[in-house]
């Protein structure tokens, strides 16, 4: 599956091959490769300082790999492929510097990913209206269309910044970390949001978490990340002391409780090198693309 | 240059050299620099309306000084980054602007406040000058132990006992008595330059506060010194020197500091990473 | 209309209409509280209120040079609050706050040579005064010749700044989703600062380099406790400028007439002192305000725990302004 095949299948919109990045001197990723179908709701797990916002920021052109391709729909991604890639992807951040005081109301950062990227003001145009409200109805956002941003709860920021992130209608939606700060309520809600999108509009959805719990239910794939490598597959495939293991290049246990997955680090002692380099694992599960 | 007006000058500039250098030390190892800011520019007003109603100028910054750190005190660590504050720090300026446009010399008079006068002291004001110094060191001397816990580790502080707020408002009266004597010399705009330049300067050469405390001192000595100096030749302003000088040491001291990290990493003491 | 006439004349000392220099003073300065308050929302809102204050302190260094070679001072303050600009944009500083030790005594260096610029230029053309309009404004005694240079920066500013609204709003929210959609996010940072430089020299024209600040942060902190939108703020903070510039000019006006006799109260302060007022205004509706929005929720979103994840100020919106004044 991974040698032969020509750059890209016809219906992936998105495909990574061979990414390393370093930075100063360090190595944040080594070999990372998974691609996406149009639809698909993958999951972006690891622990903290994985690399996770690495790999979202390399497909958002953010950040430039060492080696290694995007591909995005079909066309490999240079710089000048960045506005392009702009309305086929979404991006819903980690962080925003949303400040107590800015002049934002809700509807108004939803206006900006309409066409916040261009110069002058918009014109109120009715449509643009019907577009901004629809798009907030479908994140259930639409009954603090006019509170300030600044104001808001969490989850409440969270869909807002889905919703100016739909309304360019992307083919896919990058999301970091939107569940870190949730109470189980409103995780659960937006992870409800998500799918809806995914399967009601064909959205392609990554999203990054360090628990991957709240997603289980709808996550179609994993992409998990530690120490800079990744594994890709299904839940089956992945969440595997073997697979963790030699990933994490140190012994950890996988354990399913109650239907939820846990991953605790083994016994010392275990000699990295014991476990074998990532490549002689089956392609299917490191690096390949469709399972 | 040493003759007997002459004297008064270097005696006035060398007394608040050296408060200044001893107030800057702990206001730089608590972060006031904001305080650093805000006094000044009330003392501006206090200086400006004093002279409007004919009284002593010092009695002026006194008041208006004290005023403004205990209202800064009262209004706790928040007003630092606060629209309210900065209007009211602007707003203190404008006052002194009305006073002393009201009054006759303006011109001079504005000119002085904001950037100093050092040959204008005379005996009568070397005095209270002495006094207010003895005083600050008085006070520091009392609190110095205190003084250091809490500005070096507030909550072991709080646990044993001292009280950070108390502390907090005692240090602020001693700033507001060290700006009381230093605005008349060096001027309300200047008066930041002489109090934390030296005295950041010295935290970049040594972490030892009897050792800091010494440097800050003797980095504010050569700028008075040089300043009153070069200005008995040239009849520069001494606020220019307080403000060049000030930024001088203080980027030697960083430049110090970052050769020093340097040197350290390369003995691989210090791994790269945690360089920021 | 006679009752407005009736209350204008008690407000207004006579001749105030007629005066040439009052009504330069009010068209610049309803000039400068346009751009200062129009540029002043995005100051605030990008936590930049120390770069505004730094190029004002740089903008006096600038202002003192032009006296000392005599120079219109608008220019002094122009050329240096740029390149000012420029440097901070150089080393970086589009981050939220500077350091504020460095900041302070590398300003300090800034203002020791204004001190001697205005003392060189006193001594040389013996004029006094200097240095209370460099410090404090001149908004009366502009000459006429200046005004189209003054109209017509802040008038270039105002338009870059309305132009550059929603992209210096989309890389205030994020700069990465801004990068991400194509945003040069520096250069709009960039010319953001340039834009921000120009409205400081305006301002410290009208109200001197030391009180600038009051114009850009006064007006559009107020603006953003009332208004709603990015549009209604600036069109408010504007407003606000233009009304406490008014009223300033007018009671400075009639301060000839009250103690001292013909000497008159500085413009600045009064300008400086209804800015402040309006923005202690703002505190009276507060808590009205956020029972109305409340209330227009509604019961149909449940709402969590209010304000932001992370270092919320619960103090409310439109208060954060970074750094001292002065």
């Amino acid at each position: 599956m991974s040698e032969g095949a020509p750059a890209t299948a016809v219906d992936e919109l998105l495909r990574l091959d061979g990414i390393d990045v370093r930075l100063s001197g360090r190595e944040i990723l080594r070999d990372v490769r998974f691609a996406i179908r149009p639809g698909e709701f993958t999951g972006l797990i690891g622990p903290n300082g994985a690399g996770k916002t690495t790999i979202l920021r390399v497909i958002l052109g953010l950040q430039a790999p060492s080696s290694g391709t995007v591909i995005l729909a079909g066309e490999p991604r240079g710089k000048s492929r960045r506005s392009r890639a702009g309305s086929l992807v979404g991006y819903v951040p980690q962080k925003l510097a949303i400040e107590p005081d800015m002049p934002l109301r809700v509807r108004d950062v939803v206006g900006l990913g309409i066409d916040g990227n261009r110069l002058g003001i918009p014109f109120p145009s009715r449509a643009r209206r019907e577009l901004v409200a629809g798009t907030l109805r479908a994140v259930g956002a639409d009954g603090y269309a006019d509170a300030r941003v600044g104001e808001l709860s969490g989850g409440e920021q969270q869909r807002v910044l889905i919703a100016h992130a739909l309304i360019s209608q992307p083919k896919l939606l990058l999301l970091d970390e939107p569940l870190a700060n949730l109470d189980i309520r409103s995780a659960q809600g937006i992870v409800a949001v998500l799918a809806k999108l995914a399967r009601e509009h064909q959205i392609a959805v990554l999203i990054s978490a360090h628990d991957m719990n709240p997603l289980a239910p709808v996550m179609d794939r994993i992409v998990y990340v530690a120490a800079g490598r990744a594994a890709v597959g299904s839940a089956d495939e992945v969440l595997r002391t073997d697979v963790l293991s030699t990933l994490y290049g140190q012994h950890v246990d996988v354990l399913h409780v109650h239907g939820r997955v846990v991953i605790v680090a083994g016994e010392d002692g275990v000699d990295p090198a014991s476990l074998g380099p990532v490549t002689r694992q089956p392609d299917a599960v490191f690096g390949g693309g469709a399972a | 240059m040493f003759s007997g007006f002459m004297m008064n000058t270097w005696i006035a500039a060398t007394i608040v050299a050296i408060i200044a250098g001893m107030v800057g030390f702990f206001a730089v190892l608590r972060g006031s620099t904001f305080a650093a800011h805000a006094i000044p520019n009330g003392a501006f007003a206090g200086a400006a309306g004093a002279s409007l109603l004919g009284i002593s100028t010092l009695t002026g910054l006194a008041v208006f000084s004290v005023a403004g750190a205990l209202g800064i005190g009262a209004l706790g660590r928040r007003t630092r980054h606060d629209v309210a504050t900065a209007l009211a720090l602007v707003l203190m300026l404008g006052l002194g602007a009305l006073f002393v446009s009201v009054s006759s010399q303006y011109a001079q008079e504005t000119y002085s406040l904001l950037f100093g006068e050092v040959f204008g002291i005379s005996p009568d004001e070397l005095l209270p000058i002495a006094g207010l110094a003895v005083l600050s060191v008085a006070a520091i001397v009392v609190v110095f132990r205190p003084l250091m816990l809490s500005s070096a580790m507030p909550e072991v502080a709080e646990a044993r006992g001292v009280s950070t707020q108390r502390i907090e408002i005692t240090f602020l009266l001693i700033m507001a008595l060290a700006t009381s004597m230093t605005v008349p010399v060096v001027g309300a705009l200047l008066m930041f330059s002489l109090m934390i330049g030296p005295a950041a300067a010295a935290r970049s050469f040594t972490s030892r506060p009897g050792l800091a405390i010494a440097l800050s001192v003797a980095f504010g000595l050569v700028t008075v010194w040089t300043g009153i100096a070069i200005s008995y030749e040239t009849n520069w302003p001494l606020g220019f020197f307080v403000g060049v000088l000030g930024a001088v040491f203080y980027l030697v001291g960083r430049a110090w500091a970052g050769a020093r990290r340097t040197r350290t990493v390369r003995a691989g003491r210090v791994p790269a990473a945690v360089t920021a | 209309m006679s009752s407005v006439g009736h209350l204008f004349s008690y407000i207004a000392a006579p001749g105030l209409l007629s005066s040439g220099p009052v009504r330069i003073a009010a068209l610049v300065g309803a000039v400068v509280a346009i751009t200062s308050g129009t540029v002043g929302v995005f100051t605030v809102t990008r936590g930049q209120s120390f770069a505004g204050h730094s190029l004002a302190d740089v903008a006096t260094t600038g202002g003192s040079g032009a006296f000392l070679i005599g120079l219109n001072q608008f220019w002094g303050f122009l050329v240096f609050g740029v390149g000012a600009a420029a440097f901070l944009e150089i080393i970086g500083v589009q981050r939220r706050r500077g350091r504020d030790v460095a900041t302070g005594v590398v300003l300090g260096a800034a203002l020791g040579v204004a001190a001697l610029f205005l003392y060189l230029g006193s001594v040389t053309t013996s004029t006094t005064g200097a240095s209370f309009t460099v410090l404090f404004g001149s908004i009366f005694v502009i000459a006429p010749s200046t005004v189209p240079v003054l109209v017509a920066s802040g008038v270039i500013a105002v338009i870059v700044v309305v132009v550059l609204s929603r992209v210096l709003l989309l890389s205030s929210l994020s700069p990465d989703i801004a990068a991400a959609r194509g945003v040069p996010v520096r250069l709009v940072g960039a010319t953001y600062l340039m834009a921000l430089a120009v409205s400081v020299s305006l301002a410290a024209v009208a109200i001197g380099a030391v009180l600038s600040t009051a114009l850009l942060i006064g007006p559009a902190a107020t603006a953003l406790r009332v208004a709603r939108g990015p549009e209604r703020a600036m069109a408010t903070s504007a407003v606000i400028g233009v009304i406490a510039t008014w009223l300033g000019i007018i009671l400075a006006y009639d301060s000839y007439y009250w103690p001292p006799r013909g000497h008159g109260w500085p413009v600045s302060f009064f300008i400086v002192a209804f800015v402040a007022v309006f923005y202690l205004l703002t505190y009276l509706r507060r808590p009205s305000r956020r029972g109305r929005a409340q209330a227009a929720a509604g019961p149909s979103s449940p709402r969590g725990p209010r304000g932001p994840k992370g270092p919320a100020e619960q103090a409310g919106p439109g208060e954060r302004a970074c750094s001292a004044a002065s």
